[in-house]
C-alpha cells in the first residue's frame, strides 16, 4: 500500500465517518433521552435522501440554481423530514407505547421502519436516484497528489463537526438542553422539578429525526439511493453506538471515525471483509469492554 | 379442545392441504421451517433476551447442507438434515457461550452483528460460497429412495410435519422443566434466580443452545425444501420476521410461533395476490396492530379468552 492510496483511504474514511457520525448521533440522543432504541432511524436516513435529491431536483427546474440554494434545498428536506416523522415517531412511542418493554418499543419502531421501506418505493420507485451537481459545482481538492472533491472532505466532516458542537452547546448552555439532561438522568425527579417531559421527548425525537434525515440528505449527493441504504446504515450506526457505549456522544464521534477509517482502509487492503469491519471491531470492544468503549461504569439502563 | 389435539389436528389438516392441493407443498413446508425458527427464538425471548440475528443459524445450517451436498453427492437428504443441523447447533454452543453474558439490547446487537459478519462473509467469498448467487442444492436421495420432485416433497412435507409436533412438545416440556422455568425467572428477576443458586449464564446458554437447534433444523430442512442457498437467508431483515413471527403468533404455547407463521405467510400470499409491492408494509401495520391490542400475541389472546369465558386455563 502506497501513500496515495494511504491518503485516499483516509479521505474516503473521514466523508464516511461524517454521514455515519451524524446518523448516530441522532440515534444516540434519542437513546440517551428516551430509552428508545430507534430501527425506523433508518427510514429517516433514506427518507432524507430521498426528499433532499426530489427538492435539490425541484430547486435546479426551477432557477433557483445557485450552488447556495442547492444547498439549502439538502438541509430543508432533512429539517422537514425530521420534523414531521420526528413528531410522528413520538406520537406513536411516546403517547401510545411508552409503558411497554424496551424490547416491544424497539419492535414498534422495527414496523415503522418496514412500513416506510415500502413507502419509499411507493413514492420514489426502486430505481436509484443521485444529485451529483453541488459536488462538481464546489470543485476539487489537492492532498498531496491525491485529488479529492471538496464537499466529501470540507463540506460533510465539517457539517458533522457542527452539529457536535450544537448539540453540545445545546445541552450544556441552554435551558431545554439543561432540561433533557435532567431527563436523561431521572424522569420522574426531572418531572418534580417542574421539566414538561412530553415537550423535550418531542424535541429530542425532532432533534434526532433531523440529524439522521440530513445524514441522508448529505449522502445523496456522492453516493445514488436504492431501496435497502436504510437498512445498511441503520445497522452499521446501531454498531456504532453499541461500540461507543449508549447515550454517548463524545463516544460517538471517536467511534465513528475509527469505523469510517477501518472501514475504507479495508477496502483497499482487505476488500473480502469491509463490509464486515464495523461488526469484526464491534465484537472485538465489546468482548473486552461489555458496556462499550465510553460508558461510565453505571447500572445497566435496559 | 385441548390445544395438543387441536396442534394434532392442525397438522393432519396441512398434510391433507398439501396433498389435495399439490402446489402449496412448497409454501407449507417453508411455513413449517418459519414456524420452527421462530420457536427457536421464543426460547431465549422467555427470559426477555430477544436475538436480532438468529436467522444466522438457518443460513449457517442451509450452506453446511450446500457444501456437504457438493462434496458428497450421494449422501442421503436425512443425514445431511442431521449433519447440517449438528454443524449449526455447535455453532450456535460455541457463540452462545460468549453472547450470553450480554442482556437486552447488547444481547440483540451482538447476534445481529456475528449475523452481520456471516452474511457478509458468505457474499464476498466467491470461489467457495458462489457469492450472492448462492449454492444450488441438488435434490439429494432421501430416506434411500431416488424421488421425483413431488414425492420428494410430500415426503420432506410429511417429515416436517412430524418434526413441527415434535418440536412443539418439545417445548412445552421444556417450559415446564426447571431450566424453562428459571429461563422465566430470569426475565423477572436474574439477582433472586442467582442468589437461588442458580447460574443465569449457564441456564441462558443452555436455552441459547437449543433456539440454535431449532432455527439451524428449520435452515437445514428449508435449504433442501428450496434447493437454493443464499446469503439473503442470514440477512437482519429475516432474523426481524422471526422476532415478528414470535410476537405475532405468541410464545405462550408452542402453538403460538406456528400460528405466527400461517398468519405471516398468509399476509404475504394476500399482499402479492392483490397488493404487490406493499407486502411489508401490510406487515408493518400488523404488527403494530399486535402490539397494541393483543401484546401476548394470537395465542395469548386466544388463552386469554379462554380463561374468561370459564372453559379453564390450557396447560
Amino acid at each position: 500500500m502506497n501513500f496515495d492510496t494511504l491518503l485516499l483511504g483516509v479521505a474516503d474514511g473521514i466523508s464516511y465517518a461524517g454521514l455515519l457520525f451524524l446518523v448516530s448521533l441522532g440515534l444516540t440522543l434519542i437513546f440517551g433521552v428516551l430509552g428508545v432504541l430507534n430501527i425506523a432511524h433508518g427510514s429517516l436516513y433514506a427518507l432524507g435522501g430521498y426528499v433532499a435529491a426530489s427538492l435539490s431536483a425541484f430547486a435546479m427546474r426551477h432557477a433557483f440554481d445557485a450552488t447556495p440554494w442547492l444547498f439549502f434545498s439538502l438541509v430543508v428536506a432533512a429539517m422537514l423530514v425530521g420534523l414531521l416523522m420526528g413528531l410522528l415517531l413520538d406520537v406513536l412511542l411516546l403517547r401510545y407505547f411508552q409503558k411497554r418493554d424496551p424490547v416491544i418499543q424497539l419492535l414498534v419502531t422495527f414496523a415503522v421502519f418496514v412500513i416506510f421501506e415500502d413507502v419509499q418505493k411507493l413514492i420514489w420507485g426502486t430505481s436509484p436516484y443521485a444529485a451529483g451537481e453541488i459536488v462538481s459545482r464546489l470543485g476539487t481538492v489537492e492532498l498531496f497528489a491525491v485529488t479529492y472533491t471538496v464537499y466529501q472532505i470540507m463540506v460533510i466532516p465539517g457539517i458533522a463537526l457542527a452539529s457536535y458542537i450544537g448539540l453540545n452547546f445545546f445541552l450544556k448552555k441552554t435551558l431545554w438542553g439543561k432540561q433533557t439532561v435532567a431527563l436523561t438522568h431521572h424522569r420522574e425527579v426531572a418531572m418534580a422539578m417542574g421539566v414538561n417531559v412530553k415537550k423535550i421527548g418531542a424535541l429530542v425525537f425532532v432533534l434526532g429525526a433531523m440529524l439522521g434525515a440530513l445524514g441522508g440528505a448529505l449522502a445523496v449527493p456522492v453516493s445514488s439511493l436504492t431501496p435497502g441504504m436504510g437498512a445498511e446504515m441503520i445497522v452499521v450506526s446501531f454498531t456504532v453506538v453499541a461500540t461507543a457505549g449508549l447515550g454517548q456522544i463524545t463516544g460517538a464521534l471517536i467511534t465513528s471515525l475509527m469505523i469510517g477509517l477501518a472501514r475504507s482502509m479495508a477496502v483497499y487492503l482487505l476488500p473480502e471483509v469491509d463490509v464486515a469491519m464495523p461488526y469484526i471491531i464491534m465484537l472485538l470492544v465489546l468482548l473486552l469492554r461489555p458496556n462499550g468503549l465510553f460508558t461510565v461504569a453505571q447500572s445497566r439502563r435496559i | 379442545m385441548k390445544l395438543g389435539v387441536f396442534s394434532v389436528l392442525s397438522v393432519l389438516g396441512l398434510l391433507a392441504i398439501g396433498v389435495a392441493f399439490p402446489w402449496t407443498k412448497t409454501m407449507l413446508i417453508i411455513g413449517l421451517c418459519y414456524g420452527l425458527s421462530a420457536l427457536g427464538v421464543a426460547i431465549p425471548a422467555r427470559s426477555g433476551q430477544v436475538s436480532f440475528g438468529h436467522a444466522m443459524f438457518a443460513c449457517v445450517a442451509a450452506y453446511a447442507v450446500a457444501f456437504l451436498a457438493r462434496a458428497f453427492p450421494l449422501m442421503d437428504g436425512v443425514v445431511l438434515i442431521v449433519l447440517a443441523t449438528l454443524v449449526g447447533t455447535l455453532f450456535a454452543t460455541v457463540l452462545g457461550s460468549f453472547v450470553v453474558r450480554y442482556r437486552g439490547i447488547f444481547f440483540g446487537m451482538l447476534n445481529l452483528a456475528v449475523s452481520m459478519v456471516i452474511v457478509a462473509l458468505l457474499g464476498k467469498l466467491y470461489e467457495l460460497s458462489g457469492g450472492t448467487d448462492g449454492i444450488r442444492v441438488p435434490r439429494p436421495v432421501f430416506w434411500g429412495l431416488v424421488t421425483e420432485r413431488s414425492e420428494f416433497e410430500t415426503m420432506l412435507l410429511f417429515m416436517s410435519c412430524g418434526i413441527a409436533l415434535m418440536a412443539g412438545w418439545f417445548y412445552q416440556r421444556f417450559t415446564q422443566s426447571a431450566t424453562g422455568q428459571a429461563l422465566g425467572g430470569l426475565k423477572s428477576n436474574e439477582t433472586r434466580l442467582e442468589y437461588l443458586g442458580i447460574s443465569a449464564h449457564h441456564i441462558l446458554w443452555v436455552g441459547y443452545a437449543w433456539s440454535g437447534f431449532f432455527v439451524s433444523l428449520a435452515g437445514a430442512i428449508f435449504a433442501l425444501a428450496q434447493g437454493l442457498v443464499t446469503p439473503d437467508m442470514g440477512a437482519w431483515t429475516r432474523s426481524g420476521e422471526l422476532v415478528f413471527i414470535m410476537i405475532l403468533g405468541g410464545s405462550s404455547h408452542a402453538l403460538g410461533p406456528f400460528v405466527g407463521a400461517a398468519v405471516f405467510q398468509a399476509v404475504k400470499l394476500f399482499a402479492s395476490a392483490y397488493m404487490a409491492g406493499v407486502w411489508q408494509m401490510l406487515l408493518g401495520f400488523t404488527l403494530l396492530a399486535v402490539i397494541a391490542l393483543a401484546p401476548e400475541g394470537i395465542m395469548g389472546a386466544w388463552q386469554t379468552y379462554r380463561n374468561r369465558s370459564g372453559k379453564g386455563a390450557q396447560p
